[in-house]
Order: C-alpha cells, then sequence, then structure tokens
C-alpha cells in the first residue's frame, strides 16, 4: 500500500530516513493516516518521534523518502510551506505572545487589514466564531498572560485550525495539563476529527490513546515496530512494543555495594516540580532514576546540587544532616553533579579544556594563594590521560568533538573523589565508543565505594548500570525496583503511571 | 608579495591587536611631530591619563563578569567633594578626609553591587541610578562651588618623581600590575572569568557568584575614589563635575583594549595598551593642533576599528 501511497488518500510516508551526522535517527519509516482518522504515535524518548513529526511539518528534510498528501508527492521545505500544503503541528510548548490578545495571536502575521489599518471588529469576530467552534472559553480581547495552560494549549490549536490544516499533528497536548483540561483537549479532537481531519497524536498517557485514538503505532530506534487498530492493543502489549528490544551492550551485574548509607533523602519536595521522594544511596552503589522526559528526575538531582532548594525534605550525607542552598554548599558535602545540559551548564566553550576542569577546585590548586599555569598543565594532562581525552588541553573545549567534551565534564568533577557523584543523561550525544568509556568510568567509581547516581532517559542504560532504579512519573516517586526486578516492561509501566 | 602577506598574517595572530594599533599610532605620530617622542611628552601623555587609566581597571573588571559601571565618573565627584568637603568645611584631619573618601567609593560600589545582583537590577540600569544620584549630591555638597586649598603635601602626589619616574606613573602601574596578578593567578580573580564566560556554570561549579560580582563593584568604586585623588592632587581644588565627562573614555579605553562588553574576556594589559592609544592619540592631535572638538571623532573611529581588527584576529585563530 505504501508504494502506491500516491493512489489513495491521506498522508503516506515511505521509507523515511534521517540522518544528523553519523547518526541515524530514522531509519525507514513507514506510516499512513487516513482523513478523520487519528493515530497515535508512541514510543520511548529518542525513538524518532519528534524528528518524524518535525519531517512532516516542513521543519526537517528527511535524508531520504517519499511522502504523498491525498495522492499528491509531497516535499514541503519549510514549516510555513507545509501550512499551505494543509498540514500543521502543534507543539508541546505552547509559543504565545503573551503581551498580545487572543485574537492577535490567533491572527499573528495575517492580521486582516481595513483601509490600510487592522480591521479589529472583524478579528475579533472570527477569533469568537472560532474559538466558540472548538469549545474555548475565552475572551478574544483579553491579554494571553495569565490564563491557563489548557486555554493556551487550546488556542494553540484555534490558531492552527484557522489556516484550515487538513492534517493536524498534535506532540503530547496534554502533558501539561490536569485531567479535566485533557477532556476539553479531546473535545476539540473530536470535533476536528468529525469535521474530516486526519490526525497525529503523540502522548505517553496510555490511557488517554485508548480512549481516543483509531489506531496505535510504536516507534523504536527510528523504526515503525507496530500499527494496530486501537480495539486490538492492550497497554501491556504497547509498553511491550515501545521498549521490547535487545539490549545492545553487555549487561554486566555490577559488584556488591557496600552497607552503608551514604546518601538519604527523606520526604524532599520542590512546590509544583517533585514531592514526597524518599531514597537512600549506599556506598559503592549505582541508583538509577529513570522516567519520562519532565517527570521531575532532573530536578531532584539539581536539588542534591544545591542548584535549586528544596521547599521541604531533609538531605543527610553519612547521617549528618546537610543544609544545601547553594552549588558550593554541596560540593563541601561531597556531591558533584555532572548536568545533562553540557554547554549551558557545565562547560565554559570558550575557554580552555583545562581551565574549565580547575574551575570548582581552584581554591584547592592554589600554592601560596596563587594557581600557576603550570599547576593548571600538570592537572589538565593528568585528567587527560586518566579519562583518555582526545585533544589540546589548552585551546577552548569548543573545539573538541561532543564525546571528548563529556569526557572533559566528568574529569572536571572527577578532580577529587566525591562522595555522591551525580550523572544526568551521561552519554546524551556522544557516539558508541565514548559511551562505553563513560560507562566504564561510572562502574569503576563505584568500585572504588563513590555512590553514584545516574538520571537517564535510555531504558537500556539506567537498567544496565544501576543496582536499583527509583522510577519517577510526573513529579512523584512511583517505586523503586532491585535490579532483578527492573524489567524495561516493569520500569515503563511505573513511568507512564498517574 | 606573497610571503611577505603570510608574514603580516603570522604578525596578526602572535600579538594582541591593540599593541599593534599603538605601535602605529606612536610611528604616525613621530613622524609628525619632533616634539612627540620626548621623555618629557611621554610622561605627559601618562599624567593626562592616569586618572581614567585608574578607572578603567575598575571597568575593565566589571566588563569582564559582563557587567558595566556608568557611575566610575560621578563616584570620583562625589567622593572627592566629600573629602574636600570633610576637610575644608568640617574639619576632619586630611588623612582621615581621605579615607573617608574611599570608603564612600567602597559603599557606593556596594550599593551597584547589591543592586545589581541580589536586587536583581541590570548593572546598566543600577549603576545609572547611582551615577545620576552621586552627581547631584557631588554637586549639593558645597551647592555647586569647588572646594579650593588641600594641605600642600598633597599636591606631592602628583609632582614627586622617584628616580625620575613621576610618582603618578608609579601607582597608575602598580594598580595595573596588582590587578592584572589578581586576575591571573588569585582562585577569586580568575573567577571574574568564569562568571563572564557562562554565569550559570560558574555557580554550579560552586563559585559564590553574587558575592565575587559585589567585591567587584565595590572595588571599582574605590578605585574611582582613588582617581579622585589624583585628580584633586594635581588641581589643588575639588570640582563638583570633576570626572563627570571621563565615563565613554573609560570604557573606550576598556573596548580598545580588547574586552568584550558580552564578558568573559579582556585583562590588565590590553586595557593598558587601550589606555596608552587613547592617550596618544588625544596628545599627538594635541601636539597637531587638531580641533578639540574633533577629537572625540578620531576616538570614535578607533573603537570601531579597533573591534573590528580584534574580530578579524579572532576569526583567524
Amino acid at each position: 500500500m505504501f508504494q502506491n501511497g500516491h493512489l489513495h488518500r491521506g498522508l503516506h510516508c515511505h521509507d523515511l530516513v534521517k540522518q544528523f551526522g553519523p547518526v541515524m535517527v530514522l531509519r525507514s519509516v513507514n506510516f499512513s493516516v487516513q482523513p478523520g482518522q487519528v493515530v497515535a504515535l508512541i514510543g520511548e524518548n529518542g525513538a524518532g518521534k519528534s524528528t518524524f513529526n518535525n519531517i512532516v511539518a516542513g521543519v526537517l528534510r528527511p535524508t531520504r523518502g517519499q511522502m504523498w498528501l491525498d495522492g499528491i508527492a509531497y516535499d514541503p521545505h519549510s514549516p510555513n510551506d507545509a501550512m499551505t500544503r494543509g498540514i500543521a503541528l502543534i507543539h508541546q510548548e505552547i509559543r504565545l505572545l503573551p503581551q498580545l490578545s487572543v485574537a492577535e495571536n490567533l491572527f499573528m502575521g495575517r492580521l486582516p487589514l481595513k483601509n490600510g489599518r487592522i480591521d479589529k471588529q472583524r478579528m475579533y469576530e472570527e477569533a469568537e466564531q472560532i474559538l466558540t467552534e472548538l469549545g474555548v472559553d475565552v475572551d478574544p480581547r483579553h491579554p494571553v498572560a495569565g490564563l491557563s495552560m489548557a486555554v493556551q494549549q487550546g488556542i494553540e490549536i484555534a490558531k492552527a485550525i484557522l489556516r484550515k490544516p487538513r492534517y493536524v499533528i498534535f506532540d503530547e497536548p496534554t502533558a501539561s495539563v490536569g485531567e479535566t483540561e485533557a477532556h476539553l483537549i479531546f473535545e476539540q479532537i473530536r470535533k476536528l476529527k468529525s469535521a474530516g481531519t486526519g490526525i497525529i497524536y503523540v502522548s505517553h498517557r496510555l490511557e488517554e490513546i485508548k480512549e481516543i485514538a483509531d489506531r496505535v503505532v510504536c516507534f523504536r530506534d527510528g523504526t515503525q515496530v507496530g500499527d494496530w487498530p486501537i480495539g486490538d492493543i492492550s497497554r501491556q502489549d504497547m509498553i511491550n512494543a515501545m521498549v521490547g528490544r535487545d539490549f545492545t551492550f553487555e549487561h554486566r551485574t555490577p559488584k556488591n555495594h557496600g552497607a552503608d548509607i551514604v546518601l538519604s533523602v527523606r520526604n524532599a519536595a520542590r512546590h509544583g516540580v517533585f514531592e514526597g521522594i524518599n531514597f537512600d544511596v549506599h556506598q559503592g552503589e549505582i541508583f538509577g532514576l529513570a522516567g519520562l522526559v519532565g517527570s521531575g528526575r532532573t530536578e531532584i538531582v539539581r536539588a542534591l546540587a544545591g542548584a535549586d532548594r528544596l521547599d521541604q525534605g531533609t538531605v543527610t550525607i553519612h547521617g549528618n544532616t546537610i543544609r544545601l542552598t547553594t552549588p558550593a554548599d554541596a560540593i563541601r558535602a561531597g556531591i558533584v553533579m555532572v548536568s545533562e545540559d553540557r554547554k549551558g551548564l557545565g562547560l565554559t566553550l570558550g575557554q580552555a579544556a583545562n581551565r574549565n576542569i580547575a574551575m570548582p577546585w581552584e581554591k584547592l590548586l592554589a600554592k601560596f594563594g596563587c594557581v600557576f599555569g603550570s599547576t593548571l598543565h600538570k592537572l589538565g594532562n593528568d585528567q587527560k590521560e586518566k579519562f583518555d581525552i582526545r585533544g589540546q588541553m589548552g585551546l577552548p573545549v569548543g573545539a573538541m568533538s561532543g564525546g571528548n567534551q563529556q569526557k572533559v565534564l566528568l574529569a572536571k568533577w572527577l578532580v577529587q573523589s566525591p562522595r555522591l557523584f551525580i550523572v544526568d543523561e551521561p552519554t546524551r550525544g556522544v557516539d558508541v565508543g565514548a559511551k562505553m568509556a563513560i560507562y566504564e568510568i561510572l562502574r569503576g567509581l563505584a568500585g572504588q565505594g563513590i555512590a553514584v547516581i545516574v538520571v537517564s532517559s535510555e531504558l537500556e542504560e539506567v537498567i544496565g548500570l544501576s543496582h536499583r532504579v527509583l522510577v519517577m512519573s510526573q513529579g512523584r516517586q512511583q517505586g523503586i525496583l532491585t535490579r532483578k526486578n527492573a524489567t524495561p516492561q516493569a520500569v515503563m509501566s511505573l513511568a507512564v503511571a498517574h | 608579495m606573497d610571503k611577505l602577506g603570510l608574514f603580516f598574517r603570522w604578525l596578526l595572530r602572535k600579538i594582541p591587536g591593540p599593541l599593534v594599533g599603538l605601535v602605529l599610532v606612536c610611528v604616525v605620530f613621530s613622524y609628525l611631530s619632533p616634539y612627540f617622542f620626548t621623555t618629557r611628552n611621554l610622561f605627559n601623555i601618562f599624567s593626562q591619563m592616569s586618572e581614567i587609566g585608574i578607572m578603567a581597571v575598575g571597568a575593565a573588571l566589571v566588563i569582564i563578569i559582563a557587567g558595566i559601571d556608568l557611575s566610575v565618573g560621578a563616584v570620583l565627584a562625589v567622593t572627592l567633594m566629600f573629602n574636600a568637603w570633610l576637610y575644608r568645611d568640617i574639619g576632619v584631619p586630611f588623612a582621615f578626609s581621605c579615607l573617608a573618601g574611599l570608603a564612600l567609593g567602597a559603599f557606593i560600589g556596594l550599593v551597584n553591587g547589591v543592586l545589581s545582583t541580589y536586587a536583581r537590577i541590570q548593572p546598566f540600569v543600577a549603576t545609572l541610578a547611582t551615577m545620576s544620584a552621586c552627581s547631584g549630591i557631588a554637586l549639593f555638597i558645597t551647592n555647586g562651588s569647588p572646594v579650593t586649598g588641600f594641605p600642600p603635601e598633597f599636591a606631592v602626589l602628583t609632582s614627586e618623581r622617584i628616580f625620575g619616574i613621576p610618582l603618578e606613573l608609579i601607582i597608575l602601574i602598580s594598580i595595573y600590575a596588582l590587578f592584572g596578578f589578581w586576575l591571573n593567578f588569585r582562585p577569586i580573580g580568575r573567577a571574574l572569568y568564569a562568571i563572564g564566560g557562562n554565569e550559570e556554570v560558574a555557580r554550579l561549579s560552586g563559585i559564590e557568584i553574587q558575592k565575587v560580582k559585589v567585591l567587584v563593584y565595590v572595588i571599582a568604586g574605590v578605585l574611582a575614589a582613588v582617581a579622585g585623588l589624583i585628580v584633586g592632587s594635581r588641581l589643588d581644588a575639588a570640582h563638583p563635575t570633576a570626572g563627570i565627562s571621563d565615563l565613554l573614555s573609560v570604557i573606550a579605553v576598556v573596548v580598545i583594549g580588547g574586552a568584550s562588553l558580552a564578558g568573559g574576556s579582556g585583562g590588565m594589559m590590553g586595557t593598558f595598551i587601550g589606555l596608552l592609544i587613547i592617550g596618544v592619540l588625544r596628545n599627538g592631535m594635541a601636539l597637531l593642533n587638531v580641533s578639540p572638538n574633533l577629537q572625540p571623532v578620531v576616538i570614535g573611529f578607533a573603537i570601531i576599528l579597533a573591534v573590528l581588527l580584534d574580530r578579524n584576529s579572532l576569526a583567524k585563530r
């Protein structure tokens, strides 16, 4: 059927491939959606859903492959081109201008004119009409600032629909709204559907997929691994399809960890971000934090590293309660964190690698109160050797490859032996070789008796490395699984719970 | 010809852009005026530029942390007036009135620092406000009239020579050397580059950025007060508008010296060269009888040229 996409109505994609440099993000995806049909698209983080959406919506161009739109070849070269052809993408994050009114946001870029001036009356009337049709209860004259997330999401939908698209992609529209508000969005989707619009619906909430979709398509590692009518598939089947794969790296059972508790977190909370977090990490233990993006994993470790303040709860290191108000407090207590955002939070790319490595430790490195070039040079070379960094330590880190930058970042935080070592997405954007080297480093640290916390979106990574895995969903701790129980299915099942 | 081109490119890469500019300007002026390259004139250049030079040290530190201090000139005026008023009108011993002036400089710096860190006001706005307030207070203290008659020993600061070198120049160079050392070797001084390079990375690296930033503004305030002492000593008088017009020259010196207003780059060597470039341009144009009204135009061109050259030499690396 795909080969003959041009013969059929609907949106058909055949053999879509997308490469970023050497990395294959999409490998041969086939996909189709009919007018008046809701197709749910599911998959783990990094399965290729966003890349696929962006290709369909003209944000990215595929490396290879064909698309047909209602029987005509379709190859959009810009989002605007895609919109003109009748395809709209509704982003997960809201992109409205808060100071402007609802109506102005709806008509942004194509405000109706009369005699060279904005025809406000017409603008408000048309806005009123589309909002009522969608069941969004808001005055079009009201500024967007201060409206609830669900209403803003509704305005985003209205904005897309004003251009009368034939196909709409929803990228996790319910990620940031509550249950009742989600139902408003479903209502809007049903209206679109009955008007004959084809819909691609991306979501991690499997329950709501059962409620709204006609078909479910699952992506894994950049390919389509399943396509079922909604009646034929259970929640467990969906979870299995998302995670079911052979692990590509050797699962070595880690060495047994010590009995001493290094870190214990009790009843930790940050308002509106996470709450009720309780766990201990032992000496030499690798403790995984799993969950979907936005579930509060990163926020927990940021609080432990003193980057954000806890509103509630206690943190103890070796039995001593510590005050964590600044990152300096955490570093003094022996807690260091390798942040997920290498460029924004980890390294100053414009400065030399050895300077970056020395940054947290300058007071310790000083002799007679001074940090000398020779000290930096030696430190740089020691770390270069220890972490197998390929590149010149005296040159700006920005000139190194992603994998080497990541090693520099690890080296920066391992100048001294920490008590607790936290890594957030330790292998994001690095190649397989560097990945294995980083895993070796983490296992080695645990072998020395350091407590390690690994936060990762890659199930295989977090399960493969950890003694135990804590699974988060929507800011709450859903459970702690031991290595024996931490199957991909079990972790994913907790991660999508709510 | 090709080899010469390559050689020039290599030269440009090895030598900081500002230094090349300085040498060029000196060569041109020494051809145009026989008087230019005399010891006396060279010392003259320094004494014309010493207060701007001292303030530029503070301004460079502030710019390295990606801040800006618009209040330096006004701080010079208000601290000098405060000092003179305490001594002449209140009768405080001169040593104490000097210390009080320096303390006031530190205090205004503290206000700038606290406003732009803990109160989260953009440094441009915070220091604009203190600039306005300080220049007002400078006028208010004596209702706008200048104060004259410092103790005669005070003139020593700008007239004495040690081994033939003006004391003023020794002070200026010492300040540059001191802060050059601080920026390059002391952990807190080095932290300035970390903060200017990426503030959040610096914070997560355990640098107490707010304390360091406040310290930098305090240093800038104290140095402006020191510059005030130099001006007072030279003129044997305190004018309530002294230093007010120096602000743009101070920032020009730092920018010509290779610092970026985006923060994270610049240093004392560059700033000193920047100071010399502006000093030589002003002095040379005065020697050649260029209208003083045209001089700022030339300085304006120099700023643009310096920034363009700097960007090119960076791109070539």
